[in-house]
């Protein structure tokens, strides 16, 4: 901030680093998707180009947790494959965040049985939670644009 | 196009090899599904049922000739002979049924399981398997310690246990 009586140079403008980064960090989410089950056709069909997760900066999967910031769970999770979920979790570098796609991921949906995890945040912390078997694509874009906000609000930093 | 069940034919345990080998002979090309049934409930002894369904594929013309299904009762026993080098199909099915009942096979001795993990203990498809009994690998309930990196403790499962 200029100090009282300073003027500011055409051009220029001031904020705060917090915002700023929250600003940059919410239009360049490298999404890492976890799929493992039907969700994952939903999930093709909204980051296809009839729906475009590009339009709002999220259209880039990487398939390596260390590069990605924003773990998509997409489908059902057993507890066969849980510690496979916590470790790529634990692989990717801060700022991170979870987004549990579809309603077994965030409570186990209609399993509930010997196989099933119910809810993923009974093994990972979970910033969103998109329900629906399987969720349309608006639901999607609405949780996508929520994920947004809490990315701008928190700065970019972790909870 | 002829009946999808097919003809039963209850075969003694101790002669399936034979008998499916026979079968395979005989033209029965394909392996559709190799199956098991615990009729714990109805206090039937032996208390289940492997259950070969075997069709008779035209190559050619893609076309059914014909189906047949053996039912052999066992018990937990190993008594049935494996069948993968009949049809390769039966490899992972026998595993399965390893797996989901705990009917082993007695040339597979070291069987091992197809979609449940080494750590799970019982056979989650018996009629006395209870129905609330979780096996988690992390996570609550699994001895797993609750000061992990990233274990949650905000929501503790919920199983109706």
């Amino acid at each position: 901030m200029p100090l009282e009586g300073e003027t500011v140079p055409a051009g220029v403008m001031t904020t705060q680093l917090d915002a700023a980064l929250g600003w940059a960090r919410k239009y360049s989410i490298f999404q890492y998707p976890f799929v493992t089950a039907c969700c994952g056709m939903e999930f093709m069909s909204v980051a296809a180009s009839h729906y475009d997760l590009d339009r709002f900066g999220a259209g880039f999967p990487r398939f390596s947790p260390r590069q990605a910031d924003v773990l998509l769970v997409v489908g059902t999770v057993s507890h066969k494959i849980a510690p496979v979920l916590r470790r790529i979790y634990d692989q990717m570098a801060e700022p991170k965040w979870v987004v549990a796609f579809g309603v077994c991921t965030c409570t186990g949906g209609f399993y509930n049985n010997y196989a099933t995890v119910q809810g993923i945040d009974t093994i990972i912390p979970v910033d969103l939670y998109i329900p629906g078997c399987p969720p349309r694509p608006e639901t999607v874009i609405q949780g996508l644009t929520l994920l947004q906000e809490k990315i701008q609000k928190t700065g970019g930093g972790r909870r | 196009m002829s009946n999808l069940r097919g003809e039963r034919r209850d075969v003694p345990a101790a002669s399936n090899r034979e008998a499916l080998s026979h079968l395979r002979a005989e033209g029965y090309n394909m392996l559709v599904d190799l199956t098991c049934v615990d009729y714990l409930k109805e206090g039937r002894s032996p208390r289940f049922d492997v259950i070969y369904r075997l069709m008779r594929l035209d190559p050619a013309l893609g076309k059914d000739l014909g189906r047949v299904e053996v039912h052999c009762a066992v018990d937990e026993a190993p008594v049935l002979r494996s069948v993968k080098d009949v049809w390769p199909a039966a490899d992972w099915l026998e595993r399965e049924i390893w797996d989901m009942f705990g009917v082993k096979f007695a040339d597979r001795p070291g069987i091992k399981r197809l979609l449940l993990y080494e750590e799970f203990v019982g056979h989650p498809l018996r009629k006395d398997y209870p129905i609330a009994k979780r096996q988690p690998l992390i996570g609550p309930k699994s001895g797993d310690k609750a000061d992990s990196p990233s274990f949650n403790i905000l929501r503790p499962t919920v199983t109706g246990e």
